[in-house]
């Protein structure tokens, strides 16, 4: 890495002297980088040559009225649905359009879905031992035991969604509310890169919200997430960048209150 | 704090119940410990244990194995097999054909000497020996079902598809084993068997043997199911059950787990298979039909999927009634089975197990 400074910084540069690393490597500052993404289904274009950049530690809110390709982002993204053309780049070097959704996964890019899906006949503190950040292949959770450190690190998380009073309840029997956090925690204790969260807030109570974006806003720097939501006073409270997407193409892109006064973005969104 | 209260209260109240059920089946243990010794006692006496009754309460046992090896595969990971009979038949057909050369001595089993075959076919090689048979008790059940879920598996075939393939794989079987040129005795199948290990198979010794090594390999399988169960594999099956997609987004590949529990559960069936032959003194292609396998399905979803002890009720219970009806009432037993069925289902989602959960606390 520390090669000298006259020869080195022109080197490093290009990415010469550069080992590649079996993990993220971020030393460019984006932890996403989608390319040119086109994805159709049976003739309909769900995405057209998309680009897109998210930096590390950024929280970026997406936007955008039904049916803009929000999910399929995600599912490109989360390597559910291959792209038919274009890149997409997990930091430098782990190449999205290749990996299948478990290694994704494995590689830190955390999903939450739109409906909260939680393992609803485990209990709280289970469904946050199963996603634990570990070894995940059969034979060792034919033997797994938690570690002092690793029940602390769940401890942490329960404490961070405020879940600590519900830990051996089954999840199944959670609120609607409880359940979006269950996941979100699920998320965190994967200790991913990259989150992607569709549709956070939808069913939560105004004082859920509220937390929610207390807890986002905590978690960038640390974590890159990328929010998907239709709240806009939500979208306002937390987003650094909002990005605009309309008929599967980024259409504006900017502070909320950039995108907001965006002729085109007003166009999409009020009148026709 | 209240819901503190509630779990201390539950607690307490729930400590009764358990002792009542563990002092029910430490009972039953002792009286199954029990029925071969008695089986030994001279005819006449007093407390002597038929050969009838001791191969039918062994056969139970065997069942039961069955319903405790799909209980594992479709109570937990939620694989619905209706294929199973296959299994069972598979591990039959291994030990059968161990005991037809037994029966055969030096020259070629019965049937074939009928079809003027002159030598064995190559699939017949070794099987004089115990172990070999053994082997194959073990590897052809596990191998097929390895195979069969692999693709199954990476294909992420689910649900009712998974259900209807299982139950086509083994209808598949079933004709492949009616044909006589496939070797194992067309619709006759094996039977007429003498000696198993150079001992009488029909003498009272070799049937408390037989009778003990299924109360044995049953005790196994539920410590077996014990164990994975309250691991960490275990949560990951009931999480594949419930959200494998969820389990997908957090680094599971939801595919070895699968296949792992298949392929377990196909050679307990294999097992239990190979120690009903004996017992039974016949296998032939009707035990891979359908029926028998949505049978077990039957007795799995009576007793109560999801737990343990659940499926090895509903097979007891079963097949206990079902040798009682079909003695006293045998035009009736169908719909007896079939109004039960509905039942259940409809009152009993959980089983009969769930009944007595629910009336110990």
């Amino acid at each position: 890495m520390s090669s000298g400074i006259d020869a080195g910084l022109a080197r490093d540069a290009i990415g010469l002297g550069q080992v590649a690393g079996q993990g993220l490597n971020t030393r460019h500052g984006t932890i996403l980088s989608l390319e040119d993404l086109c994805v159709s289904f049976d003739g309909f274009k769900a995405l057209t040559d998309l680009t897109l950049y998210i930096g590390v530690g950024e929280l970026r809110c997406i936007i955008g009225p039904n049916g803009a390709g929000k999910t399929t982002l995600m599912d490109v993204i989360t390597g559910k649905t291959r792209p038919d053309s274009g890149s997409a780049w997990f930091g430098e070097t782990l190449d999205l359009t290749r990996m299948s959704e478990v290694q994704i996964a494995q590689a830190g890019i955390g999903r939450k879905f739109q409906k909260p899906t939680v393992f609803e006949a485990l209990s709280v503190f289970e469904n946050l031992e199963l996603a634990q950040k570990t070894d995940k292949s059969v034979w060792a959770s034919l033997r797994a035991r938690l570690s002092g450190e690793q029940r602390d690190r769940i401890d942490e998380v329960l404490d961070t969604i405020r879940l600590g009073q519900e830990r051996q309840r089954p999840a199944g029997l959670l609120s609607h509310g409880q359940k979006q956090f269950l996941e979100i925690g699920i998320l965190l204790v994967q200790n991913p890169q990259l989150l992607l969260l569709d549709e956070p807030v939808a069913g939560m109570t105004d004082a859920e919200t509220e937390f929610t974006a207390e807890l986002f806003t905590s978690l960038a720097r640390r974590h890159s997430l990328m929010v998907v939501e239709h709240d806009m006073g939500f979208v306002g409270r937390i987003a650094d960048q909002v990005t605009v997407l309309h008929q599967g193409q980024v259409l504006a892109e900017g502070s909320l209150e950039q995108v907001q006064n965006d002729e085109r973005v007003i166009e999409v969104y009020l009148g026709r | 704090m209240n819901t503190m209260n509630q779990t201390l209260l539950l607690r307490a109240s729930a400590k009764v119940g358990p002792r009542v059920s563990l002092a029910i089946g430490l009972t039953v243990l002792a009286v199954l410990l029990a029925l071969p010794l008695l089986h030994l006692l001279p005819g006449d006496h007093a407390l002597h244990v038929s050969s009838y009754t001791l191969t039918l309460v062994g056969k139970i046992l065997c069942y039961a194995v069955v319903a405790l090896a799909l209980d594992l595969v479709w109570g937990y990971a939620g694989l619905l097999s209706l294929g199973h009979g296959l299994f069972f038949a598979l591990g039959g057909y291994a030990m059968g054909m161990y005991l037809m050369r037994q029966s055969a001595g030096d020259g070629l089993p019965a049937f074939m000497s009928f079809l003027s075959w002159s030598e064995l076919p190559w699939y017949w090689v070794g099987t004089e020996h115990f172990l070999w048979a053994l082997c194959l008790v073990v590897a052809v059940p596990g191998l097929l079902a390895f195979v069969f879920g692999y693709f199954a598996f990476r294909s992420r075939i689910k649900g009712v598809y998974f259900s209807i393939m299982t139950q086509a794989l083994t209808f598949a079987g079933m004709l492949l084993f009616f044909r006589n040129e496939t070797g194992f005795g067309g619709n006759n199948g094996f039977t007429d068997f003498k000696r198993i290990l150079g001992f009488d198979i029909t003498a009272p010794g070799t049937r408390a043997v037989l009778f003990l090594a299924s109360l044995l390999l049953l005790l196994g399988s539920l410590y077996l199911g014990f164990r994975l169960a309250r691991s960490k594999f275990g949560r990951v099956l009931t999480a594949v059950r419930d959200a494998e997609n969820r389990l997908m987004f957090c680094g599971y590949d939801p595919r070895g787990y699968k296949l792992f529990i298949w392929v377990l559960s196909a050679v307990l069936c294999g097992l239990a298979g190979a120690l009903y032959v004996p017992q039974v003194g016949i296998i032939n292609p009707s035990e891979m039909s359908p029926t028998n396998s949505i049978e077990a399905a039957v007795w799995v979803a009576l007793g109560g999927r999801g737990s343990l002890i659940g499926p090895l009720l509903g097979a007891g219970l079963v097949n206990g009634m079902k040798s009682f009806f079909t003695v006293a009432l045998p035009e009736y037993w169908l719909f007896f089975l079939g109004a039960l069925f509905i039942l259940v289902t409809l009152y009993l989602p959980k089983g009969i197990y769930g009944l007595i959960k629910r009336g110990e606390q």
